[in-house]
């Protein structure tokens, strides 16, 4: 343990920003899974560059990790950082914006030069003339003292070069009094077969730890004590990575063989790897040749007994809508998932949207109503991913689960739930004595039995064109087209009789609604509990049933003076209310730069409509 | 197990194909073949795509599935991986195999997963009432290209080949028996097993086939191979073909001197597709058109190494249920 002096915070923001290829995910992430252990809340938001090795040193190829550390509830991963590494120029340059006045910035003096200011865009050092007054800017050669402690390593120079995140971690470690084992575990594990770089890393680290002792780095070091979260096993999970174990922990339960159509695609590739890993439990991956494919297989699957499921982003979406509506016709269960990104187009594949709404409602032909369902944590996106496998299986139609970039790839402490005690999902498949009909349905939910291929007797046909009610036949009726197009509809509304009623966080009714849906729930709920504190008449609904919409949403939104409706779009699904919902005013606040909302931006309007 | 006959696979369907199209006849081959296969009827599944060939499923009574155009194959892959048990049959035609699904197609052949596609080639689009295909011939007159087509036909067996097809066949609509046979033989092997079924379309492309088809010119026109044995064809069987400097060449046996032990061996099981494409190839009028069974090795299948690799990782596994897995690795007690 370091020897200064020990100041306990309530939480703190840190930034590790450099180039793509320095390592700043690795460095986060480690810095996570540390503070995890000790028992912080947290979550985290990495932000990189969609090219893999963008131009060195440019402010374009910048890539970042923040994380946001509380011993109180964390809900964001903060608006701006109280530390930053910045491993050059260019990473200053870009997060200039985003740091606590006052804060701590930590730069690889190293990179300071002038060849780095060009890249950067920066005429001179910035540190020489006014633009960082104010900032406590720790100036550390780590380049040089990396290379000063690996003098006797066997290790070629470039993988010298790359040791120096290590030296950052080092020094952040310091500062915030961690403990290195995790850390020095994990390095073992990951070079497992070069004894060597486990050495060198290490030894880097240690150096940085040390270094930032030696120059007291600050007149005090820091610590976040552990977060009173309620009792329970915690792990950290990301959000990528919890969404596929819910689909794991829902085939378990519902006795079915998991099954994953798909096809690469950022932010929703890291699905895929996850289960890919899990053969072991039965799961079976299969990596298409495109989306299409991804998807088709995936029916194909369900067709033949499997809890099947597809991934992908925005224009994966667009490409599978044809195949949707095939599963909405055969009303077979399939979960298609999409972890939405910026749009229209290619758009901004690695930053975070909620733009694929309407495309999620609405972008299939035909009268083609699905289950839409949104996340909107990076760890509940595991208990959505179980509920919409549930949904999907006993009510046998598709359900889109929506999350994003942001959920996707950020982390948060999660408390483990057993297989045990979730809810049964029991499967609505005919079984080999039935008198089967096909398109007979439950009298309550209208849901069809399916079939599976391999019962005895069952056999029977399906396929895109329309079918003739309760047989299923083929069938070109006039009547029977306009009664299936409804019989279809109805059965999405009737889930509203079974899903939860809408909650509300804050006053029941008020001056003020701020409504949301999906990944804004963490700055959503820390601005609204800030306005909360000093007593403003102000409450937050907060969507994840999407279609249907929860039973009591009209009472809510007649409780309340004035509604605003805040999304990462241009107003999606403020215009679904208006459209559900008339006689009301939505008003909106809208963000379309990739990034999620800040809580400071969110609170200082709601204020601003408060006082109006 | 119960004998089925070909009864048990008509559905209650009315059969709604042009009077004297090609499809009646395949889809009787089809039913006549299912109960030789010794499997339960319910292990059956057809798939299709769009198009007039790819209502046969409707027509079967197995389980079926009349999917979107093109897609077919991608449907077939994941009910074979979802139920390794099921004998999967895909239904298309040259429009929904070759144009939109020209990239599902080939992939399938590519992994070699273990379902049977029937390709009906009719060389031209049907359901859509008679534009060109990609297997028309280049320069036919059709509605959507009146001054006759500009495009280069695929050429099946090329295209299949190419994409390491591991069985190809081929067989003509105007005979029953040989498809019954190749039916038969492509459900033993393991593996893609692709059928090209020339097939003719009274309406919209009648006798595109005529040359091979054709009463009087048959027996000229077709030669039916068979594995191991002379690649001999004509009326009294007396023509064959050889094989010259890197050219197939056909000979008439006791004419130049020619004996039957110069008439090429088929070997459907050799790994090197190259003489099987150049048989492939072969067209009237120079030369008879190759049927039967031209290509079929052995190849590992896309579904059983996948099977292989869970059954491996089920007996090495670090977790044996979803709950090991939730609680392993870092985590901490509050």
């Amino acid at each position: 343990m370091n020897n200064s002096k020990v100041v306990d915070l309530e939480k703190v923001v840190i930034k590790f920003a450099g180039d793509s290829g320095d390592g700043m995910q690795l460095t986060g992430t480690q810095f996570t899974d540390t503070s995890a252990l000790l028992g912080n809340d947290l979550a985290t938001f990495p932000d990189y560059p969609a090219e893999i090795r963008a131009p060195q040193g440019t402010v374009a190829g910048v890539s970042g990790f923040q994380i946001h550390i509380g011993r109180i509830d964390i809900n964001t991963p903060g608006d701006i950082a109280d530390v930053l590494v910045a491993m050059n120029p260019a990473a200053l340059k870009a997060n200039k914006n985003f740091i606590k006045k006052g804060g701590s910035i930590i730069v690889n003096i190293d990179s300071f030069n002038q060849r780095d200011f060009d890249k950067a865009g920066y005429e001179k050092s910035p540190l020489e003339d006014n633009s960082f007054e104010g900032y406590n800017i720790i100036e550390a050669p780590i380049t040089k003292l990396t290379r000063e402690t690996l003098k006797d390593s066997k290790l070629d120079g470039k993988s010298i070069g790359r040791a120096k995140n290590m030296f950052a971690l080092g020094i952040v470690y310091w500062m915030f009094n961690r403990p290195m084992q995790q850390t020095e575990s994990f390095l073992k594990a990951k070079f497992k077969k070069s004894p060597e770089l486990v050495e060198a890393n290490i030894k880097v680290m240690h150096a940085g730890y040390n270094f930032a002792d030696t120059i007291e780095a600050l007149s005090s070091s820091y610590t976040v004590l552990s977060a009173k979260l309620p009792k329970g096993t915690y792990r950290n999970v990301m959000g990528n990575q919890a969404m596929s174990w819910g689909f794991l922990a829902a085939a378990e339960n519902a006795k079915k063989e998991l099954f994953l159509g798909s096809y690469p695609i950022t932010p929703a590739s890291d699905i895929l790897h996850e289960l890919a890993k899990h053969k072991n439990l039965g799961v079976k991956t299969f990596q298409a040749e495109d989306e299409i494919a991804g998807i088709c297989s995936a029916i194909g699957a369900s067709f033949c007994g499997s809890l099947a499921i597809t991934t992908t982003s925005g224009p994966g979406l667009a490409l599978k809508g044809e195949a949707i509506g095939l599963a909405i016709m055969t009303e077979l269960p399939l979960v298609v998932v999409d972890v939405q990104r910026g749009g229209p187009s290619t758009g901004l594949p690695t930053k975070t949207e909620q733009s694929d709404l309407m495309q999620a409602l609405y972008g299939r032909n035909g009268e083609s109503p699905a289950v839409v369902l949104a996340s909107s944590t990076p760890a509940n996106c595991f208990d959505w991913a179980y509920q919409a496998s549930k949904i999907t299986l006993e009510h046998n139609t598709p359900v889109i689960l929506l999350s994003d970039g942001y959920l996707g790839n950020g982390a948060e402490p999660w408390k483990i739930k057993s297989t045990n005690d979730m809810p049964k999902i029991n499967p609505n498949v005919a079984k080999e004595e039935d008198n089967y009909f096909p398109y007979a349905r439950d009298k309550k939910t209208f849901s069809r039995k399916i079939a599976i291929p391999g019962t005895k007797g069952l056999e029977h046909r399906l396929g895109g064109l329309e079918k003739e009610d309760i047989t299923g036949n083929v069938s070109y009726d006039p009547e029977n087209h306009e009664k299936m197009c409804k019989i279809r509809s109805e059965k999405i509304n009737r889930l509203s009789n079974i899903i939860p009623e809408q909650k509300i966080y804050g006053k029941e009714s008020g001056n003020l609604l701020v409504v949301g849906w999906g990944g804004t729930f963490g700055s959503l709920y820390s601005a609204v509990g800030a306005l909360l504190k000093d007593d403003n008449s102000v409450g937050l609904c907060h969507f994840n049933y999407i279609n249907p919409l929860p039973s009591n949403t009209k009472e809510i939104l007649s409780k309340f003076k004035r509604i605003v409706v805040c999304e990462l779009n241009a107003g999606q699904f403020a215009n679904y209310l208006r459209m559900n919902f008339q006689g009301f005013v939505f008003e909106q606040y809208n963000k379309l730069q990739g990034f999620p909302f800040t809580s400071i931006e969110l609170e200082a309007h709601f204020k601003s409509l408060l006082s109006k | 197990m119960e004998k089925l006959t070909n009864k048990d696979f008509s559905s209650d369907q009315e059969v709604r194909w042009c009077p004297g199209c090609g499809d009646y006849a395949i889809l009787r081959a089809m039913q006549k073949s299912l109960p030789l296969l010794n499997r339960k009827k319910e292990d059956f599944i057809f798939i299709s795509g769009i198009g007039c060939s790819s209502r046969f499923p409707y027509y079967m009574d197995t389980y079926g599935f009349h999917s979107i155009h093109g897609r077919a194959p991608a449907f077939a892959t994941g009910m074979k991986l979802a139920n390794p048990n099921l004998s999967v049959w895909q239904i298309t035609g040259d429009g929904d195999a070759l144009a939109i699904g020209g990239n599902h197609f080939i992939h399938a052949l590519r992994r070699n997963i273990d379902i049977n596609i029937l390709l009906f080639n009719n060389e031209i689009y049907g359901l859509t009432k008679g534009q060109f295909s990609p297997t028309s011939k280049k320069g036919i007159k059709t509605k959507s290209n009146p001054h006759g087509t500009t495009d280069e036909p695929f050429s099946p067996s090329d295209l299949s080949l190419g994409a390491k097809s591991s069985f190809f066949a081929r067989v003509v609509d105007t005979n029953p028996k040989l498809m019954q046979k190749i039916f038969v033989e492509a459900e033993a092997h393991k593996g893609t097993s692709l059928i090209e079924i020339l097939q003719n379309c009274v309406i919209f492309n009648d006798k595109t086939f005529s040359s091979i088809t054709g009463k009087e010119v048959k027996k000229d026109a077709q030669l039916i191979l068979e594995h191991g044995k002379p690649i001999l064809y004509g009326d009294t069987m007396n023509k064959g073909i050889v094989l010259n400097k890197f050219k197939l060449e056909t000979v008439i046996i006791g004419e130049n001197g020619i004996t039957i032990d110069d008439i090429l061996v088929h070997d459907a099981y050799e790994q090197d597709s190259t003489l099987h494409a150049m048989l492939a190839r072969m067209r009237p009028p120079e030369f008879p058109a190759a049927l039967g069974v031209i290509r079929s090795v052995k190849r590992s299948t896309f579904d059983s190494d996948m099977n292989s690799q869970i059954d491996y990782e089920k007996r090495n596994a670090k977790f044996n249920n979803v709950n090991e897995l939730l609680f392993s690795g870092d985590t901490w007690n509050v």
